[in-house]
């Protein structure tokens, strides 16, 4: 394992610069506001904070799914207000997985194909490469036989973790989780957060997670707490010495 | 773009009951434009053959296109002239066999001799104007296909009596005569004759079959009171689309007016540019009224699959590729419905075609004239394929320029 002080110094792969977001509405809303922060390789963060507090938009402001009115985002170094709708697009296909409150899996797909899909955007696997790697993936977050289903054939915990499964299929370093527990209860919530651990501990990947459950956030490394669209804490929870 | 067709496949097939509404709308229009084709274009190219099998395809007469330059025009140029009548030109076409030898060097057709009068014909105490042709019974086959429109009699019959003559059926009726009747004809300048009708002529074109006559070529002169005369050279083309061209270099090399069957069915043939244009129309329409079936459901599936949409894109799906999606599912109905729109067409056609008519007491049973061209097939496909694709395309692009955040936080 890395010494902490190696670790701090390793470029981040998630870089927040004073940024806000302001909706333009008639009565403007500010939704997050002078954030700075930097997201590290093999973190595993949480964002708490109350309701309405900000969080889902800070994530979808590092995830590239949203554009700060003000500030920069920089994700695996490259500045992103610059670059085009489609170079958005191809770096959340290839450094990014999202897992949502809700599974959001497509319909009519089976496991497999949802899990299939980034990759097929992607395009760099032939179909039987794409299918091998789905299933390897399923397997491994223990859904093996639950590959050839379709979301509404299986439950909720075992959606998520399809979810999180297809966040996976590229591969991407970085996966940015909004409330993946959410809608869980403890039995399920309690796997899907065991494979994130795991995604960090065993795989190095870079886990960011919304969380409402304080006791969640305390497993996790770091905890970022937002009030009002601010960072108000930002604290290591688990010294990285003890991982 | 596998991926494409299987997220557009999917989306068709979940929804097939209003995917098969639209297909249907597609194979309506595509059907009925097919079978709207066929039957203008089938009457119209039905009418011209029959005015053009049964007219010479260029009517060389002795008229010059414009009257001659008179001598004092030409030497004072500026200078007006009242009163000046032309002078009496001789009637015919100068040196017909040796003109009739030049054309007959280049023209890709068969050339023939005529003699054209006008004469009242006078029968049963009725008085009808009508347009007497001298022709030769042996060449005219060659140069129309009177021959074979003869309803009663043929055209050797004209060799049968002195002066026979054969009356267009429209004509035959109108004045009451019969083969055996004995009929007065008087010219404009005086002459005059009494014919035998010895056949009844049927083209099917009404104005031909209520004023021509038919007779020998001698017969014809004797009737105008001069003899050897020959007022009109009659060409059959091997492709009468040419006869244009043909006519403007018989104008230029002879110097006689050369009248093309287009030309002389100017007004008709316009008449048909109007009715095309009415067809184009109403053909479009009807396509158009289809791709609405198409626009409406995929902007239904777009609003459906928005969250998918949204999901797609957060993924990291370029907005081309969402667009495509619909596009695909568009062209797949558009593709789907033509296909049906085809059968549905030719089976349309079939249909009518199976229908015998009588367009009136003077035609045969005849069956409604259908063009079959692969043209009309390949058109209201790539008509109905282009309205699905743009109908596709306006959602489509809509949807695809969602933000996904904005579905996300409203979902979530
Ligand atoms: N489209 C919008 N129009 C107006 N206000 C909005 C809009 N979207 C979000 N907001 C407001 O912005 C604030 C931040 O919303 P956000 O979803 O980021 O909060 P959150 O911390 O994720 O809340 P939760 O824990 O309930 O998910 C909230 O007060 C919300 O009401
Ligand atoms: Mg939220």
């Amino acid at each position: 394992m890395a010494a902490p002080a190696a670790a701090a110094a390793e470029a981040p792969l998630i870089e927040a610069v004073n940024v806000s977001r302001v909706l333009d509405e008639a009565v403007p809303v500010t939704l997050v506001r002078d954030i700075d922060l930097a997201i590290r390789p093999r973190e595993f963060v949480a964002i708490t904070g109350p309701s309405g507090s900000g969080k889902s938009s800070l994530l979808y402001l590092l995830g590239l799914l949203d554009l700060p009115t003000t500030g920069e985002v920089r994700v695996l170094g490259r500045p992103t207000a610059t670059i085009s709708e489609d170079e958005r697009a191809r770096i959340r296909l290839e450094g990014l997985g999202f897992v949502f409150q809700f599974h959001f899996l497509l319909p009519e797909f089976t496991a497999r194909e949802n899990v299939m899909l980034p990759m097929r955007a992607l395009g760099r696997l032939s179909e039987a490469e794409m299918r091998a790697r789905a299933d390897e993936i399923l397997a491994s977050l223990g859904l093996a036989e639950h590959a050839g289903k379709r979301p509404d054939q299986m439950s909720g915990g075992q959606r998520q973790r399809v979810a999180v499964a297809r966040a996976l299929a590229n591969d991407p370093p970085v996966i940015l989780a909004d409330e993946p527990t959410g809608s869980l209860d403890t039995r399920s919530s309690e796997q899907v957060f065991a494979i994130l651990r795991a995604l960090v501990d065993e795989r190095g990947k870079t886990v960011v997670a919304v969380t409402h459950s304080m006791e969640l956030a305390a497993r996790m490394d770091r905890r970022i707490q937002i009030v009002d669209g601010r960072i108000t804490a930002d604290e290591q929870t688990r010294p990285a010495a003890t991982r | 773009m596998s991926l494409v067709l299987d997220i557009a496949f999917t989306h068709v097939r979940a929804r097939a009951r209003q995917t098969l509404v639209a297909i249907f709308g597609v194979a309506t229009g595509v059907g009925f434009s097919i079978m709207m084709a066929a039957l203008m274009q089938g009457s119209q190219v039905d009418f011209i053959n029959k005015l053009v099998d049964a007219m010479p395809h260029i009517a060389i007469s002795d008229e010059r296109p414009a009257p001659p330059v008179q001598p004092a025009e030409r030497a004072y140029d500026a200078a007006a002239i009242h009163g000046l009548t032309p002078e009496t030109r001789r009637l015919g076409i100068k040196n017909p066999l040796a003109t009739m030898a030049a054309l007959e060097t280049w023209v890709p057709g068969e050339i023939g001799p005529g003699v054209i009068t006008r004469a009242i014909i006078r029968y049963a105490g009725r008085d009808v104007s009508v347009t007497v042709n001298g022709i030769d019974p042996m060449r005219e086959p060659k140069i129309s296909t009177l021959a074979t429109k003869m309803r009663q009699g043929s055209l050797v019959s004209l060799y049968r009596a002195t002066n026979a003559i054969i009356l267009g059926s429209r004509l035959a009726t109108k004045i009451g005569a019969r083969i055996g009747s004995t009929i007065s004809l008087t010219t404009t300048t005086g002459g005059q004759m009494t014919a035998e009708v010895v056949g009844i002529s049927h083209i099917g074109v009404r104005t031909a079959d209520e004023t021509t006559a038919y007779t020998l070529i001698k017969t014809a002169q004797i009737l105008q009171a001069q003899t050897g005369i020959i007022n009109e050279i009659r060409i059959r083309l091997d492709d009468p689309m040419i006869a244009k061209d043909v006519a403007d270099r018989i104008v230029r090399e002879t110097n006689y007016q050369a009248v093309a069957w287009m030309e002389a069915q100017e007004e008709l043939l316009s008449a048909f540019q109007v009715r095309n244009i009415i067809m184009t129309t109403v053909v479009g329409a009807i396509l158009l009224v289809a791709s609405f079936g198409t626009y409406n459901i995929i902007s239904t599936i777009t609003h459906e699959k928005a969250r998918d949409i949204a999901i797609m894109k957060s993924l990291g799906f370029r907005e081309v590729t969402v667009r495509r999606i619909f596009v695909v599912e568009a062209l797949t109905i558009g593709l789907v419905g033509s296909v049906f729109g085809c059968v549905l067409g030719y089976a349309l056609c079939l249909f009518l075609g199976s229908f015998e008519f009588e367009f009136s007491a003077f035609t045969d049973m005849t069956r409604i004239p259908l063009l079959y061209s692969v043209n009309h097939y390949l058109i209201a496909t790539g008509v109905a394929l282009l309205s699905s694709g743009i109908a596709g395309y306006f959602p489509a692009r809509k949807a695809a320029r969602v933000h996904p955040v904005e579905i996300i936080r409203g979902a979530a």
